[in-house]
């Protein structure tokens, strides 16, 4: 009977770990861990008790009484889903009691419901419908009373019925269908941690509510879709099911928006897609989601997608659209010019953290085999190329050390410079479920983020530091573990060199790195800085969480040493529970970085003057490669000015956008005499190019991303790509057009070509992700299952290396000038320069990009909450509308920079970390006044580049 | 290569390694030869013959250790 189960079903409880239990159910002998429900165990035995309030994702509460069983040796009928189960149990599903029984339950909950199932949405789809099935009912003998859903009865408005709540654009909420099961209201607690549902009143009167009974949109609601998907009914109900109808089949594949790396069904009806639902069977994400993944994929059929390619003389042309051919011809001739003028390292490309391992690894290897230069970067750069410099130095490897799963072992968690509610939902809900079993947690940060206010057991401590000062205080920290012996010796000594720690602890302990010191500098009390270094090194499992607060700074690199160090001394490295883990921005950030994008790394970190890593390459690809590192984007950009640097391929992303000083960018680019962008919308560095190449959406090719967590899970096409190739087909195509002779026709090809040159990823085929859903790099002889958990055994460097970190002021620093420091970040709904999610629905929550000042600087200068305000830096200004909130402290301003029109990066500075530069964005001294209207440079650039977007009618 | 910039980068490398144990100059110059394309060595280079105005001494001690560019980048 086992044998028929097929994955994903629903099993009535969750999966419990425990001693093994034997009992039998209806006949059948089975076996399962000790505190496993009836009900699981007889869904494990191929039998499936009637249920409705009850269902894998939660934990049962046994609300509705139909699952109730027959135990022998008990009296009544418990609930199957609240008993666990005991040795030598003897259970009955089915008798003619229990079959009475559950006749009644539901006719009696049929009674208040509506029976107009035909023009449901969840016709088809209905667990009500199923159970009404499954429990024989034929008749409800109930005279038609007082109810829910009926708007009047006879001649009066029924009191009981409410109106549907449609405030929230992707889902609906109509009360007329509920029964109250409470599966909403314990998914938004248990699973997303949001607590917005609760049920209002009792008995007959009871009925679920979103805040203080106020619309979804007005409450607490993050838009998650938990709920959605644990409503048994049509209560709750995706908009998208409700236009189209339900789906008939559903591809398994991967969100493209955040390094969580949610797996999804892509449920579809023919080549349209109805929803999106997370993957119960995902590693990373377990069955959630949040907004962006679940319901922000409307841009993939926005009508603004260019499906044509185009190319233009010069910026200042319209642009022509061409055929695919002209196109290539064109840009391919290009590029040919200006090598053969020029020489290959004029040349260079950009690779893309949205798009898949396969077309990151085609297009690196355009520029190193075909352009014949190692001037290739991505935009990893920008965001965390010091956490691969970093711990390669500490560890001997660029890469978190945990899986997500790790978080179920947690004690105390430290968040550094993250604000995982908003950047890493489904990674927010995870950890908070683990606060509320009541681990500690430590906030590391300029802003009172949202993790701080969720409700678990015990408060969170904050340090709120001045922007600019991690190293500071982190190194604080290790003073108080080594002048306090906190220290782990046993661990130091067995995996870390103990003269280097010796030094390390000589350096923490002077007396400029004590807490009372660094408090004048940090704005953070040191009892506090003592009380968290206290709690992390005494937590039996310290973990260490931390983002682009911690990368985007001049000592960003510093910072990520800082942290490798703790987690050394503490000895939170190697187990479930604790380690570094790096909150990666975009979906393949970690992916891009593998893959060979930066111009001193071969795929796998191998650096370019290595001559057995070049070797490797040189046989695969037949050609010899330049020792030399190329240019970063940056010095790109600097080249270009001074007419070194004249043309670049730009793969999926917007710099112009999203890289510091815009004006800097603005300037190179104008500089460059072939600029390719391949993308979906006519981004604003478009403004800028020759020729445009349509791009494809995750939903339109096959391929695969590599999460935070080292986890390389797979893309699958679900319909054709619009504009008529996948990305890494358009690359291939230029590639040929220079005459490289590639031949792939799948990317499961590139990823053989992956494994076959990358140690790490020798074990890594699609046949193997295909029979096991996912894999955590590396991968190889060594390692063939993969590795959930890194430097387990020892360190992949040897012994793990401290570094001294010495607190050195940023070159940012307010003055009478620019007497604020603005620091940057992210909003839930929008995601990095919003090209995608400004194409959807989600501008319901984040129409704008808002300035965040506290009250009273808000006061002195005058400005009140929603008015116009100037921010000004000493390279650029810009105006957008103030928030006043207490969330940031005095002297600190936040933004975000999701809108083109508020273009934050007008006033970033070219400031960047000292090893990798990583632009600082998080430290700019600004000045905050009152304003009347947009900024100069946002009038200018809304005129040049309404010019520069224009696209010449089709000739005939 | 704009040469302010240049010298701000290679400070801001100096005053990391300056703060480590060891000799300075030696950890500036393979950070410079491991992550500097070789335009941008050549200007640092030909900075440091027109007298360093403005390095931070630990680099102008490198300068002997960093990689001579490849013929074909040193005269762009
Ligand atoms: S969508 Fe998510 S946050 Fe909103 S009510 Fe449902 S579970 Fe709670
Ligand atoms: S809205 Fe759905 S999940 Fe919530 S109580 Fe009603 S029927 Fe149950
Ligand atoms: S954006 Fe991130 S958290 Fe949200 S569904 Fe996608 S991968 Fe998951
Ligand atoms: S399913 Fe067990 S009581 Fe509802």
């Amino acid at each position: 009977m086992k044998d028929f189960i097929l994955p994903g079903r629903d099993m009535g409880t969750p999966a419990r770990k425990g001693a093994p239990v034997s009992l039998t159910i209806d006949g059948f002998a089975i076996t399962v861990p000790a505190g496993t429900s009836v009900m699981r165990a007889a869904a494990e035995a191929g039998i499936r008790i009637p249920k409705l309030c009850a269902t894998d994702s939660l934990e049962p509460i046994g609300a509705c009484r139909l699952c109730a069983v027959e135990i022998a040796g008990q009296r009544g009928t418990p609930a199957s889903c609240t008993t666990p189960v005991a040795p030598g149990m003897v259970v009955h599903t089915q008798t003619e009691a229990l079959a009475r029984l559950r006749r009644g339950v539901m006719e009696l909950t049929i009674s208040d419901h509506p029976l107009d199932c035909l023009t449901c949405a969840a016709n088809g789809d209905c667990e009500l419908q199923d159970m009404a099935g499954a429990v024989g009912l034929r008749e409800v003998r109930y005279a038609p009373g007082a109810n829910h859903f009926a708007q009047r009865a006879a001649e009066v408005a029924n009191p009981e019925w409410r109106p549907k709540d449609a405030s929230n654009p992707y889902f609906t909420y109509d009360p007329a269908k509920c029964i109250v099961c409470m599966r909403c209201v314990r998914a938004c607690e248990e699973v997303q941690g949001t607590f917005a549902l609760t049920i209002d009143g009792r008995g007959f009167a009871s009925r679920v509510v979103a805040g203080q009974d106020v619309p979804f949109m007005a409450s607490d609601c993050v838009s998650c879709g938990a709920c959605v998907q644990a409503c048994p009914t049509a209560t709750l109900q995706e908009n998208s099911v409700i236009a189209i109808g339900t789906p008939e089949r559903s591809v398994i594949t991967t969100c493209a928006y955040c390094g969580v790396g949610c797996s999804f069904e892509a449920q579809m009806r023919g080549d349209t897609l109805v929803r999106m639902v997370p993957w119960k069977e995902g590693k990373a994400n377990r069955g959630h989601s949040c907004v962006k993944g679940r319901f922000a994929w409307g841009y993939a059929q926005h009508q603004d997608r260019i499906l044509k390619p185009m190319v233009r003389e010069a910026i200042t042309d319209a642009w022509r659209e061409v055929g695919w051919e002209e196109a290539i011809g064109f840009a391919a001739a290009r590029l040919s010019a200006i090598r053969a003028e020029s020489g290959p390292d004029a040349l260079g490309v950009i690779t893309s953290s949205r798009c898949t391992n396969e077309e990151t690894f085609l297009v690196q290897k355009l520029a190193r085999a075909v352009f014949g230069t190692n001037n290739t970067d991505t935009c990893a750069r920008v965001c965390h190329s010091p956490t691969g410099y970093g711990l390669k130095q500490t560890f001997g490897t660029s890469a978190g050390t945990q899986d997500f799963d790790s978080v179920e072992a947690v004690d105390c968690a430290v968040v550094i410079g993250a604000n995982p509610t908003d950047g890493h939902p489904v990674f927010a809900s995870r950890l908070r479920r683990r606060l509320r079993q009541g681990a500690g947690l430590i906030v590391i940060d300029p802003r009172r983020i949202d993790l701080l206010d969720t409700p678990h057991m015990g408060e969170g401590l904050h340090l709120a530091l001045r922007p600019g000062t991690n190293v500071a205080v982190l190194t604080a920290l290790a003073h108080v573990i080594v002048t306090e012996r906190l220290y782990d010796e046993a661990f130091i000594r067995a995996r870390c060199d103990w003269d280097e720690f010796a030094d390390y602890m000589e350096f923490a302990a002077r007396p400029e790195h004590a807490p009372e010191v660094v408090e004048a500098l940090s704005g953070v009390p040191a009892a506090n800085i003592r009380a968290a270094a206290r709690a992390y090194a005494a937590a039996a499992n310290g973990a260490i969480y931390y983002g682009l607060g911690v990368t985007e700074h001049s000592q960003g690199s510093t910072t990520v040493m800082a942290i490798a160090n703790l987690a050394m001394m503490t000895g939170n490295i190697g187990r479930p529970g604790v380690g570094v883990n790096p909150l990666r921005g975009q979906n393949n950030v970690q992916g891009s970085c593998d893959m060979g994008s930066f111009p001193h790394e071969l795929p796998g970190y191998r650096h370019v003057s290595d001559p057995a890593a070049r070797g490797v390459f040189e046989a695969a690809w037949g050609v010899s490669l330049s020792p030399e590192p190329g240019l970063r984007i940056p010095n790109m950009l600097d080249a270009a000015q001074s007419g070194q640097f004249r043309a670049i391929y730009i793969q999926g992303e917007d710099i112009l956008q999203s890289d510091p000083d815009t004006r800097h960018v603005a300037a190179g680019l104008a500089a460059m005499e072939c600029v390719i962008v391949h993308d979906l919308f006519l981004n604003e560095t478009a403004a800028y190019a020759h020729v445009f190449l349509p791009g494809s959406t995750f939903l339109e090719k096959d391929g695969t991303f590599t999460n935070a967590e080292r986890r390389i899970n797979r893309v699958r096409r679900v319909m054709a790509p619009k504009n008529g190739f996948a990305d890494w087909e358009v690359t291939q195509l230029l590639a040929n057009a220079l005459g490289a002779g590639w031949a792939y026709s799948h990317p499961s090809q590139v990823m053989d070509e992956i494994a076959a040159t990358t140690p790490g990823f020798a074990g890594v085929n699609y046949p193997m992700l295909e029979a096991r859903g996912s894999v955590q790099w590396p991968c190889n002889d060594a390692a063939p299952e993969g590795s959930p958990i890194m430097h387990v055994d020892g360190f992949v460097r040897g012994r793990g290396r401290f570094i001294r970190t010495e607190y050195i002021a940023t070159d940012e620093r307010s003055g009478p000038r620019f007497p604020l420091l603005l620091t940057t970040g992210r909003v839930l709904s929008q995601y990095n320069v919003g090209a995608q999610t400004r194409r959807t629905e989600n501008t319901a929550w984040h129409a704008e990009d808002v300035l965040e000042i506290h009250p009273h600087d808000a006061e002195v200068r005058g400005v009140k909450h929603g008015d116009l305000v100037r921010l000004a830096s000493r390279v650029g200004e810009t105006s957008l509308r103030a928030e006043v909130t207490e969330r940031v402290a005095p002297g600190v301003v936040y933004t975000t920079f999701h809108h083109p029109g508020t273009q934050a990066n007008v006033v970033t500075t070219d400031n960047s970390d000292w090893a990798t530069n990583c632009p600082e964005y998080k430290v700019t001294a600004v000045q905050v006044s009152a304003s009347n209207g947009p900024s100069e440079w946002q009038s200018d650039y809304a005129a040049l580049i309404s010019l520069q977007r224009r696209i010449a009618p089709a000739a005939e | 290569m704009r040469d302010e910039k240049l010298i701000r980068m290679a400070n801001q490398i100096a005053a990391f390694f300056v703060s480590q144990p060891g000799t300075a100059s030696e950890g500036v110059a393979a950070h410079i030869n491991d992550n500097w394309s070789p335009p941008m060595r050549a200007a640092l280079l030909a900075h440091v013959a027109g007298g360093g105005a403005g390095l931070a001494l630990a680099v102008v001690e490198a300068a002997p250790r960093l990689r001579p560019p490849p013929a074909r980048a040193a005269k762009a």
